[in-house]
């Protein structure tokens, strides 16, 4: 791809207005209303904030407004306790989520990548199946097994491994095993081309200077699968901190997730302002992750 | 290879896809339990199969996500492959970068970020929520994954098949439809399918984006789900499992066909 700008055929211009408009319309237009409801003032009315410009605005019209512009939301955002513990705890338990995601995903993509190569398209096949289900119906499938009378308490207490059910529905840890089983599939993928296109021969001259079956691993296998980690980490935890459905259904009213917050400020409390403050904070949180994921893909583009 | 190695390679890809399917395996299960209760066994039934179809309101809010998946795929899909053909043959003309981080954005974008976005739009323009918003906000959705999806197979095209239809007096939308279109065929309707899915499945941009007279069936499961595990929910699960399986199933059938055939 050139860096050299040209200017678009009229053709051009007419394959590209429909999705050109429709994004500006629909994405552009709508995130950057965000952005200043953000540092406008809450009213009670409907829509619940002051307005800011109108197409018929002077220039001086726009600056007068421009003084009322408040960073109050802001301010409001980081005084309120609930969001501050909100955004920490999204992060914590996208986070160890994640890190369960690649101990329990690396095993079965390295078995998937070194399985016969006659078996490997169905075992992808299986693999990314889930992907096309209900992602909703997966996590309620686990409330029935997580309650206190679930299935896997009952199976539990059958086997006389506990005598009282464990708490784990309603509880964080439900939410990160909701998250693990969820965004599995988002792991092993990555994995699975990372592992599977390596060099089998660089294994076993490994192997042939003596290398234990451990340090080969360690040191031809894991350095070798890096970027297949880096990018299913990326698809697990960006995701997983906004995440709504997950902690709503199998998190306790005392799990806090930024993603929850957000909509029952917005939906019960109809401060929009703040609503609109958190969103954006909550973009500006997840920079990082989505600029190193940026980066990932258009190196990848430009190997293409 | 030793035995033991190989025997633990077959333990863990056994636990591994235990652990994706048996959830799925057990709620199907659980839609034939006479029982209310999740625990106990109460024979077989389908007494909550029947139950679904009494329902009005879940096979109301079924035939609208059912429409607005097949309405918002299609729009979905002809924007992505228009988006798919600018970034991949225009080269590099001005707001490149724009339209392709717009379009990669919502990718990655919390969907609560992009749904409340859409909300306060509407809201700001006076505009009623109801099935044309909903409509929307899953084309804005979805067309990121059908632009990316289509973008993908017309990278792999080789340019110089085109050029030759060209050479040989052929208009630059002539060359497209004819020589590259048939090689990203099967793109585009695993876009279509793709997009179809995320709409049929979504649940937040739907909240959002829709209004009172089109509620969809996510946000009807959803809302009863809150209340704990229902045994028609199970049923109408397992009934959309089933359609996913079904489709899947053909889907893998076909291509192993032509596989074979070639």
């Amino acid at each position: 791809m050139s860096g050299r700008r040209r200017r678009l055929s009229l053709g051009e211009k007419l394959v590209i207005a429909g999705p050109y408009l429709w994004i500006s319309a629909f994405f552009l237009a709508p995130m950057l209303l965000v952005a200043k409801i953000s540092v406008s003032q809450s009213v009670l009315a409907r829509p619940p904030y002051r307005p800011i410009f109108q197409p018929s605005d002077s220039l001086a019209d726009i600056w007068a407004k421009a003084q009322g512009f408040t960073l109050d939301s802001y301010r409001a955002l980081i005084g309120d306790t609930l969001y501050v513990e909100s955004y920490v705890s999204s992060l914590t338990i996208a986070a160890i989520a994640t890190l369960i995601t690649v101990i329990v995903a690396y095993p079965f993509a390295l078995a998937m990548a070194r399985a016969p190569e006659r078996l490997r398209p169905i075992l992808i096949g299986l693999a990314a199946a889930p992907f096309w289900t209900s992602f909703l119906i997966r996590v309620y499938a686990w409330i029935a097994l997580l309650k206190d009378e679930g299935l896997i308490n009952n199976a539990l207490m059958a086997l006389g491994v506990i005598s009282a059910p464990l708490r784990i529905y309603a509880t964080p840890v439900a939410v990160i095993v909701g998250i693990v089983y969820s965004y599995l599939p988002f792991m092993l993928l990555p994995l699975y081309a990372a592992l599977e296109r390596q060099d089998k021969s660089l294994r076993e001259a490994a192997a042939d200077l003596g290398a234990s079956p451990a340090q080969v691993f360690l040191r031809v296998t894991w350095p070798l699968s890096r970027e297949g980690v880096i990018a299913g980490s990326l698809l697990v935890f960006i995701p997983a901190v906004g995440e709504f459905v997950i902690p709503d259904l199998l998190g306790g009213s005392e799990t806090l997730m930024i993603g929850r917050t957000l909509w029952n400020d917005f939906f019960s409390n109809h401060d929009w302002p703040a609503a609109s403050a958190a969103a954006i904070a909550l973009v500006a949180l997840l920079m990082v992750p989505l600029l190193l994921w940026e980066r990932a893909r258009l190196k990848e583009e430009r190997v293409r | 290879m030793s035995v033991a190695v190989s025997f633990a390679r077959r333990a863990t890809l056994l636990v591994g896809l235990v652990f994706l399917y048996a959830p799925i395996v057990i709620l199907a299960v659980m839609s034939f339990n006479a029982s209310r209760l999740v625990s106990v066994w109460g024979g077989f039934s389908t007494k909550w199969y029947a139950a679904l179809l009494e329902n009005e309101q879940l096979l109301q809010s079924a035939k609208i996500s059912l429409a607005a998946a097949l309405v918002s795929a299609t729009i979905a899909t002809l924007l992505g492959l228009l988006a798919a053909i600018a970034l991949a043959r225009f080269g590099g003309f001005r707001t490149r970068m724009l339209f392709f981080g717009a379009l990669h954005a919502p990718l990655v974008l919390p969907e609560v970020v992009l749904g409340l976005a859409l909300l306060t739009c509407f809201v700001a323009l006076g505009v009623g929520r109801g099935f044309v918003t909903l409509i929307i906000g899953h084309v804005t959705l979805t067309m990121c994954f059908t632009t990316v999806a289509i973008l993908a197979a017309l990278r792999d095209c080789d340019p110089t098949l085109e050029e030759a239809a060209m050479d040989l007096g052929a208009t630059p939308p002539e060359a497209f439809v004819r020589v590259a279109l048939p090689q990203i065929a099967p793109a585009i309707v695993t876009a279509y399918l793709l997009a179809f899915t995320l709409s049929l499945d979504d649940l937040v941009i739907a909240s959002f984006a829709t209004g009172p007279g089109a509620t969809t069936l996510p946000m009807r499961i959803y809302s009863q789900v809150r209340l704990g595990v229902s045994p028609q929910i199970n049923a109408i699960s397992t009934l959309l499992l089933a359609l996913v399986a079904v489709a899947l199933g053909l889907a893998a059938a076909v291509s192993y066909w032509r596989a074979r055939r070639k």
